[in-house]
């Protein structure tokens, strides 16, 4: 169980694979996502179920840390120790008429599956892919094959339109075109400013939180966010709320809580390879 | 012998630095010594067994360890106790078999030790089956039905175990990577070694129950799946949700419920980072919100972290404080400070979102409340700043709704928690038992025991009269 297969680069530091989890992707619906333990005695890190086939679900992780560097190393035929879902509440998926999906670096992922079962719904669907460089875009054939239109902006132009995805934002609304509902998942300081400029343009915004994680499951809260005036947790009250009641800065700054730690595990890491070798 | 011959425990100064059992439990001799205090009560004066919860027969296991037939006295306690070398470990013994023992009764004298017993006799015992090897192939052909059980915690072990004797093929759905639910994330290594549950989860596997990790019921597999599978489903989740203050600034960084606190060091042995890749924070200055067992284990396992200092507030005072007596005094051995009448009602923090102090209000006892005990009323004016720079929430757990919520057709009671008999755990769905804190809220080890002792037998009369009709 938890084999993984069809092991992909798509982009500097970025893998796409596939993992064998039948009763996962039985059950996986847009939105949802796993919490994975590469090796044994591993920490649990959470990821978006970007695809599926009837027993395996596809997911796509940058290497940010430790736990993200070991699970690059994988090569297929390789097993994750454990791997649980699917997680979290699906997306709302509906007939709104014209949707704006905006994904930003390693977040394109996870706008994947709901852009998939938006236009099955027969939305007229939108998407902004946003990266830093023309480089880093990933699964830029996915979103060209099902979007209706497709935008691609770049922090340094070198692919697409010149900015953010917010200029982005901009240009599809300026070009006349009448958004019912969106979505942004990326970085946190990228879908804070997406609502930021949602809320501009006028219309709903729907953005999928990533906060530390370390059941997934509802027990330790770890993962909680301030929305409107409650406390959530995004494990299982979203991960996916509305962007305009999300207490961003909060968000930002629980983000920061473990710096410290996972650069001296980083470093742990690397001492580790060090003694390997001699 | 007037008093209860004393456990050797690893002294404060050395154990406040490791997480190391405490207590090393008795060897033979104190053992054998120990079991000489009982009485061996006749049946008229004999009250342990009424204070345990599953009913272990007391009198006889002390009797063979007294005679010194070992291999006797562990059978006799596993014939009603599945996991005994946890139940002798973590018990609150003085308010159940302890405190019901005529020794101790008499005022004179210390009641038998029985939990230190327990623990003697159960730690031998798998010593010998270590050597043993012995492994009981089931065959899943011939079995008197199918049961599934939701969570791995005591309640849903034991039933396991239980029905597995009766002759049923059992599964087991835990929604971690790890078995044993609370014992495993909960209560620390210091008072309860994850060697030792292991083994004893070992021990269940052995009766032929199989356990599936990383299955979140109600999510992983629908409950509709699992009716088509078995032919009863007991329901053992636990109360796994962690209550909060609702103060401001509960969410700055360095602020933790216990349950992600303990899970993090005890399931994932975060106290080895970064040998293990879990980070925990390590504060100096340590404040702990409440007084049971779980603020215990909170706060001794974050002096053990490194703290320099560490600081158990509570709403109440000593008396009504709900943790036991023995993790109390150990606390306090280790260099706990504790601030009775306390309660927290604001966080401060810094410009990066960091904890810097916990400012508490001054209580006062007034009249009893509905629980019996003297409600805490805040004395205005009066309010202490304690520094800090961790901060742990331990009030308490309400129920996990990942389950309930796939699963509406389940009557709850007007707290959350599932509504289910209290004697067979029945519930208001046909063919679906409950059992342990997702019943009761957040209670004791043995009590879940309890229940998934008396679910299993009610599930086994359920199947055995289903099959009787055809």
């Amino acid at each position: 169980m938890f084999e993984i297969s069809e092991k992909k680069k798509l982009a500097q530091d970025v893998y796409s694979v596939w993992v064998e989890a039948p009763k996962i992707a039985a059950h996986a619906q847009p939105g949802q996502f796993v919490i994975v333990i590469a090796e044994e005695d591993g920490e649990r890190i959470p990821l978006t179920i970007v695809d599926k086939t009837e027993d395996k679900i596809r997911l796509i992780f940058q290497v940010v840390g430790k736990s993200t560097t070991k699970m690059s190393t994988f090569e297929n035929g390789d097993s994750f120790a454990h791997v649980v879902g699917p997680l979290g509440n699906p997306s709302e998926i509906d007939y709104y008429g014209t949707v704006l999906l905006i994904g930003g670096g390693i977040g394109v992922a996870p706008i994947l599956p709901i852009l998939k079962a938006l236009k099955e719904k027969g939305n007229r669907v939108i998407t902004i892919m946003g990266a830093r460089t023309a480089d880093l875009l990933i699964l830029e054939d996915e979103f060209t094959q099902l979007s209706d239109k497709l935008i691609v902006t770049t922090d340094d132009g070198s692919k697409g339109m010149k900015g953010l995805v917010t200029d982005g934002m901009k240009k599809v609304v300026s070009d006349g075109e009448k958004i019912d509902k969106a979505w942004a998942i990326g970085p946190v300081i990228m879908m804070k400013f997406a609502t930021k400029t949602a809320q501009e343009l006028g219309f709903p915004i729907i953005v999928s939180l990533n906060p530390i994680m370390v059941d997934g499951t509802g027990m330790c809260g770890g993962c909680r966010v301030t929305v409107g005036d409650s406390v959530k947790f995004a494990c299982v009250d979203g991960p996916e709320f509305e962007g305009e009641l999300v207490e961003w800065d909060e968000l930002l700054k629980r983000l920061g809580q473990y710096k410290v730690e996972e650069k001296e595990s980083l470093e742990e890491k690397k001492e580790k390879n060090v003694q390997k070798r001699f | 012998m007037r008093n209860k011959v004393p456990v050797k425990k690893q002294p404060p100064e050395e154990r406040k630095h490791n997480f190391q059992e405490v207590a090393y439990g008795y060897c033979l001799e104190e053992a054998m010594m120990e079991a000489d205090r009982c009485l061996q009560c006749p049946d008229s004066a004999y009250n342990c067994i009424n204070g345990c919860p599953v009913g272990v027969d007391i009198r006889g296991f002390i009797r063979e360890l007294k005679e010194g037939n070992l291999a006797k006295s562990a059978e006799i306690l596993k014939s009603y106790n599945n996991l005994p070398s946890i139940c002798g470990r973590v018990c609150p013994q003085e308010n159940q078999c302890e405190g019901a023992c005529t020794l101790g009764k008499s005022g004179a004298f210390e009641p038998v030790a029985i939990g230190r017993l327990e623990r003697f006799v159960a730690d031998w015992e798998r010593v010998q089956r270590k050597n043993e090897k012995n492994n009981i192939q089931v065959s899943k052909d011939n079995v008197k039905g199918k049961v599934a059980v939701v969570g791995a915690g005591p309640s849903g072990l034991t039933v396991a175990a239980d029905l597995a004797k009766m002759g049923y093929y059992v599964k087991i759905f835990e929604a971690l990577h790890k078995p044993g639910g609370v014992l495993t994330y909960g209560i620390p290594e210091f008072r309860l070694p994850k060697e030792i549950v292991f083994e004893e989860v070992e021990y269940v596997k052995s009766l032929g129950v199989e356990i599936e990790t990383d299955v979140v019921v109600g999510k992983t597999i629908t409950i509709d799946e699992m009716r088509e599978e078995f032919d009863a489903i007991f329901i053992g989740t636990g109360a796994g949700t962690p209550r909060f203050l609702n103060i401001p600034g509960e969410n700055l960084n360095g602020v933790y419920s216990s349950s992600e606190f303990l899970t993090r060091v005890n399931l994932m042995k975060a106290y080895e980072f970064p040998l293990v890749d879990t980070p925990v924070k390590v504060g100096k200055h340590v404040v702990v919100v409440g007084a049971g067992n779980v603020a215990m284990d909170a706060s001794r396992s974050a002096l053990r972290l490194g703290a320099e200092t560490v600081t158990v507030v509570y709403r109440r005072s000593e008396e009504e404080m709900p943790a036991r007596k023995e993790e109390y005094e150990n606390a306090v051995e280790e260099g706990i400070n504790f601030m009775w009448l306390t309660n927290p009602i604001e966080c401060k923090g810094n410009e990066k979102g960091e904890l810097t102090s916990v400012v508490c209000q001054k209580m006062k006892l007034g009249e009893p409340d509905s629980s019996g005990r003297r409600r805490p009323i805040p004395i205005e004016n009066s309010y202490v700043e304690i520094p800090a720079d961790l901060f742990i929430v331990a009030i308490g757990q309400e129920s996990n709704k990942v389950l309930l919520n796939a699963f509406p057709e389940l009557k709850l009671n007007k707290w959350g928690y599932i509504e289910a008999d209290p004697v067979t755990g029945v519930t208001s769905v046909e063919g679906v038992w409950a059992g342990g804190d997702i019943v009761t809220g957040a209670a004791t080890v043995i009590e879940a025991m309890g229940a998934g002792k008396r679910a299993a037998k009610a599930i086994d009369e359920y199947i055995s009269s289903k099959v009787g009709k055809f």
